[in-house]
């Protein structure tokens, strides 16, 4: 008795085995790719004297993959531009709703504000030429006077910033906190 | 069968001339089958009729017994049989008496606990009674483990508490639950186990890998929570508790209730909610902390001599906001968190839970049966089944931002058959095991997949012996092999693929290009053999060794093998390896026992080596849109883990008692000879108590909880370049935090309301100096402090 009983185990496998070898296909179903959301591939800033535009832009298809940002920075006469600022994410079709993120930065206007710094040689100044809901600048659209040198431009945007702590309105992130979106810089030489 | 043992002892002593009756036999009354002491035993000695009751911790002393001397002692208490005990008092004895409880409620023994009785014979273990489970009624699981030696935690903010067990934890630790393994994607550094603290009975904790019927990876240690004992009589009875904390400013409601037939039939119904809302740190608010826990279970089930049958289900939820302050875009936000001495968002207190968030669902389903085939053997076999669903959201733009940014479906099947006989001297217990496991990603969250679709199939089997030498000297050995089949599907970006060499390495996985992307097909297989060979040596009545030395194998875990992206969590991209390897660990515990009247000790130190063991280190900075991030890689290394646990005892009369416990474990990378990361600092905790059963019961402890700054941890800084600032600045996120004192103060008075309730009012101060501090091992450390100071109020109905 006490010997047969020893063999159950032993029929217990038998039996989990032919019932896994009965299904030769043990893939799960074939899942559909990711696409990605809210990914910002691309940032172009587009800087224009009313006659002639200049495009700074910077190109990271594969987000946090190992592949390199492509960055194109631009030489520019000194004077006074208009900039606009455009965000995309070309993993997704461009018929796609995703595919500018500006607007959805635009329709959460409160909730977002871009800052700009000038790297040590390059000369220029910025200022906010945009206003969301509440009064405050967004700064996807906003005024360059360039003077001399060349350097690094900078372009951060934030997400959910305390855009009334002091220094913010005027474009100063110091107090701003909230969380980083966008950070990348583009050379840039004035003539 | 009733079978009462009844007093029938002549004892005929012919040694009456000059004998020394000063003599005295002390010891504890414990319930044989869990340890639990039974205070208020009556101890009669028939020969000379004196008697005697055993105080609060089930010590008893009886004194002028004479030497050379055999006396009857019979041993009685409400809830057990009678029994009657001979001894010859040659010294000054010391004899602890283990009564079974009414046989009854043994019978009920053998379906639910028996399994659990003897862990594995030759590792001392750590059992957490309903009582001390009861005062983390409003807290968790890992932190009621906590309380153990030995054991720390990963904590992410103070919701989410992984136990850590001599320094190992995730999947590195088994987590059984009413004889289930939990399948819950324990791997995440950032999942807690899906377990109710108040479902639990009683909780084993097997810091070794030798109890070999639940799995052979277990290189930390194994966790085994049972549900609570249900006596085969008739009878109905329950417990409310509810509990309200200050920190919060939440509570706890817990019920059970359980029916129970003496023909053996019964059933239990258990369920808990928990709510809080924000917490605060000594001097803030912990935005977005609050959480919300819904719990039920069920059981029912028959209970006969012979054979036993019980079905049970568990249904755990839990949504917990993760701390707001710490969602971290890249390194220039992590290093204005880090700079800050305070979180970057305090908001008012709120009750709501925001993003981020974690919103978790776990079901389990277990049906066991089991049939006795004679007095030694027996033959059990269960089948579970469990869900788990988890999702976690993150800070999201536009019309995302209420999609998960995590969606992860985990369906397990798992079928066991036991028989456990003995062959003469030996007991064994033998056993098979098939599993199957289904991972569904949702490709819907918009965010590239952290885990990839995969079924996994896994097949055990395993045999253990015991074999008791001689009186004094029990051996145990053990065996166990497991198969781990994985059929994965995963998409891979091409440039990550490439990167790493995959596409000149396994050109034969990919299935087809999908635009940027490459979908392949691994199939992993994995083999690992485990073993456990050990002994207990019974050195005197007084004291005990345990000896043990376990061989454990664990195959690498999902994130291991897959991860390839950012983890926003910990602002980091994480890179695992399709190459892995099983690890393998060789522990060696030893335990020194020693209960005496007075003095109680245990000391276990242990080293723990594991070849292949899988780690995660900094390998360089990335630049995204974002700014730069960390890359962290795991990599697979030998790793050695050493250290020591002590507890002891001192009684100081029936009303007081200190406490004192300590825990170190140091870790090493054995190829880098660098210290391993998140090892525990050095804990010691030391507790005053007094207890007063004359005046309604009353218990006050005053526990000091030592915790020493790690002063041995991998610099894993980095440098940024800050282009607004155009400066360079090292982000510490290294950097232990310093060492910390909490006091906690507990109270609880017991009131009697009918025949057959009771009233426990129990008030307790946790962090009683409102003392500032981090925790290392708390992933949130950087952003912000830790609890703050927190009253507790519990009323606790018996029923």
């Amino acid at each position: 008795m006490k010997k047969q009983i020893l063999l159950i185990p032993f029929l217990v496998v038998a039996l989990i085995f032919t019932g896994c070898s009965d299904d030769d296909d043990t893939t799960p179903n074939t899942p559909d790719p990711v696409n990605e959301q809210e990914v910002i591939t691309t940032v172009e800033v587009t800087l224009s004297d009313g006659t002639n535009s200049y495009l700074l832009s910077w190109e990271d298809m594969d987000g946090d993959g190992p592949g390199e940002a492509e960055i194109s920075g631009a030489t520019i006469p000194a004077g006074s531009y208009s900039g606009d600022i455009q965000l995309f994410n070309k993993t997704v079709d461009p018929s796609d709703d995703e595919y500018v993120v500006t607007a959805e930065i635009l329709e959460e206007d409160l909730d977002h504000q871009f800052f700009f710094s000038a790297g040590t040689g390059l000369n220029v100044t910025t200022t906010y030429t945009d206003m969301d809901s509440a009064g405050n600048p967004i700064g996807q659209q906003f005024s360059m006077t360039a003077t001399s040198g060349s350097g690094d431009f900078n372009v951060v945007l934030l997400h959910e910033p305390d855009k009334n702590a002091a220094g913010v309105p005027d474009g100063d992130m110091t107090n701003a906190a909230g969380d980083t979106d966008v950070n990348i810089v583009f050379p840039i030489v004035v003539q | 069968m009733r079978k009462y043992i009844t007093a029938v002892l002549l004892v005929i002593s012919f040694m009456v001339n000059s004998q020394n009756c000063k003599n005295s036999v002390s010891g504890k009354v414990t319930d044989l089958h869990d340890g639990s002491v039974l205070s208020g035993a009556t101890l009669v000695v028939l020969e000379t009729g004196q008697s005697t009751l055993s105080d609060f911790d089930g010590s008893y002393k009886l004194n002028d017994l004479c030497q050379g001397q055999n006396y009857s002692v019979k041993v009685m208490h409400a809830s057990c049989e009678t029994m009657t005990f001979k001894l010859k008092v040659s010294r000054n004895l010391n004899r602890d008496f283990k009564l079974e409880h009414h046989i009854e409620e043994l019978n009920e023994i053998i379906v639910s606990g028996k399994a659990y009785e003897n862990q594995s014979s030759s590792v001392f273990e750590n059992k957490l009674s309903t009582e001390t489970l009861e005062r983390f009624s409003t807290a968790s699981l890992g932190d009621a483990l906590k309380s153990l030696s030995g054991v720390s935690s990963l904590n992410k903010g103070n919701g989410i508490v992984k136990p850590i067990i001599n320094g190992l934890h995730s999947s590195r630790i088994i987590m059984i639950n009413n004889g289930v393994r939990m399948q819950d994607q324990e791997w995440g550094k950032e999942h807690a186990p899906n377990i109710d603290v108040n479902a639990v009975g009683k909780l084993t904790l097997v810091k070794s890998a030798s109890a070999l019927q639940y799995g052979g990876d277990a290189m930390g240690g194994i966790i085994i929570a049972e549900g609570l004992k249900i006596p085969v009589k008739d009878s109905l009875f329950g417990k409310t508790s509810i509990s309200a904390a200050s920190n919060g400013r939440g509570g706890v409601f817990t019920s059970q209730l359980t029916k129970s037939t003496k023909n053996g039939w019964y059933g239990a119904l258990q369920g808990t909610v928990k709510r809080f809302g924000d917490l605060e740190s000594s001097s803030y608010v912990m935005s977005n902390t609050g959480l919300m826990e819904k719990d039920f279970s069920l059981r029912w089930g028959v209970n006969r001599f012979n054979y036993g049958l019980e079905a049970y289900y568990a249904y755990y939820s839990t949504e917990i906001g993760i701390l707001r302050s710490s969602h971290a875009h890249g390194a220039a936000d992590q290093i204005r968190a880090i700079n800050s001495n305070v979180p970057l968002v305090v908001r008012d207190f709120t009750y709501d839970i925001g993003y981020p968030k974690q919103d978790v669902s776990h079901h389990l389903v277990r049906i066991k049966a089991f049939k006795k085939l004679n007095n030694s053997s027996k033959l059990s076999l269960q089948y579970d089944y469990q869900k788990n669903h988890r999702f976690e959201y993150d800070i999201r733009v536009g019309s995302d931002r209420d999609t998960p940014a995590l969606d992860l479906e985990l369906d397990t099947h798992t079928a066991l058959l036991d028989f456990k006989g003995a062959l003469g001297s030996f007991d064994f217990k033998t056993g098979v095991m098939g599993r199957y496991q289904n991972n569904f990603a949702n490709p819907d969250t918009g965010i590239r997949r952290l885990i990839p679709d995969y079924n996994k199939y896994d097949f055990g089997i395993y045999g253990v012996l015991d074999f008791k030498i001689n009186e004094r000297l029990q051996s145990e050995g053990g065996f166990r092999f497991d198969y781990t089949y994985m059929d994965v599907l995963k998409y891979y970006r091409n440039t990550f693929w490439e990167d790493r060499g995959y596409d000149v390495l396994f050109p034969e996985l990919v299935i087809e290009q999908v635009g940027s992307q490459v979908l392949t097909n691994p199939r992993l297989e994995f083999s690992n053999v485990s073993a456990t060979l050990g002994f207990k040596y019974q050195i005197d009545d007084n004291s005990n060794l345990f000896f043990n030395h376990a061989i454990a194998s664990r195959a690498p875990n999902p994130s291991e093998l897959f991860s390839e992206g950012l983890h926003h969590a910990i602002a980091r991209i994480e890179l695992g390896d399709l190459r892995f390897d099983s690890e393998v660990g060789h522990k060696t515990a030893i335990t020194y026992e020693l209960s005496t009247e007075k003095f109680n000790l245990t000391v276990n130190p242990f080293i723990n080596n594991i070849q292949d063991f899988i780690l995660i280190e900094p390998t360089g900075i990335r630049q995204t849109v974002r700014g730069n991030f960390q890359v962290w890689e795991y990599r697979q290394t030998s790793a050695q883990l050493l250290g020591v646990d002590l507890d002891a005892i001192f009684k100081i009369n029936n009303n007081f008692k200190l406490s004192h416990q300590l825990s170190l474990v140091k870790g090493y990378d054995r190829n880098s000879e660098l210290p391993l990361i998140n090892m525990p600092p050095v804990t010691t905790k030391n507790e005053i108590s007094h207890t007063n059963k004359k005046l309604k019961n009353l218990k006050i402890a005053l526990q000091s909880e030592y915790v020493f700054a790690q002063n041995e941890y991998p610099e894993t800084n980095f440098d940024v370049y800050l282009p607004a600032l155009e400066t360079t600045e090292t982000v510490d996120i290294s950097t232990p935090p310093s060492a910390y004192h909490l006091l906690n103060l507990n109270a609880s008075m017991d009131f009697k309301m009918t025949n057959t309730s009771s009233l426990t009012v129990g008030l307790g101060i946790a962090n009683l100096l409102n003392t500032s501090y981090r925790n290392y091992l708390n992933l949130l450390r950087f952003y912000s402090d830790d609890l703050g100071r927190n009253f507790l109020l519990n009323l606790k109905f018996n029923y």
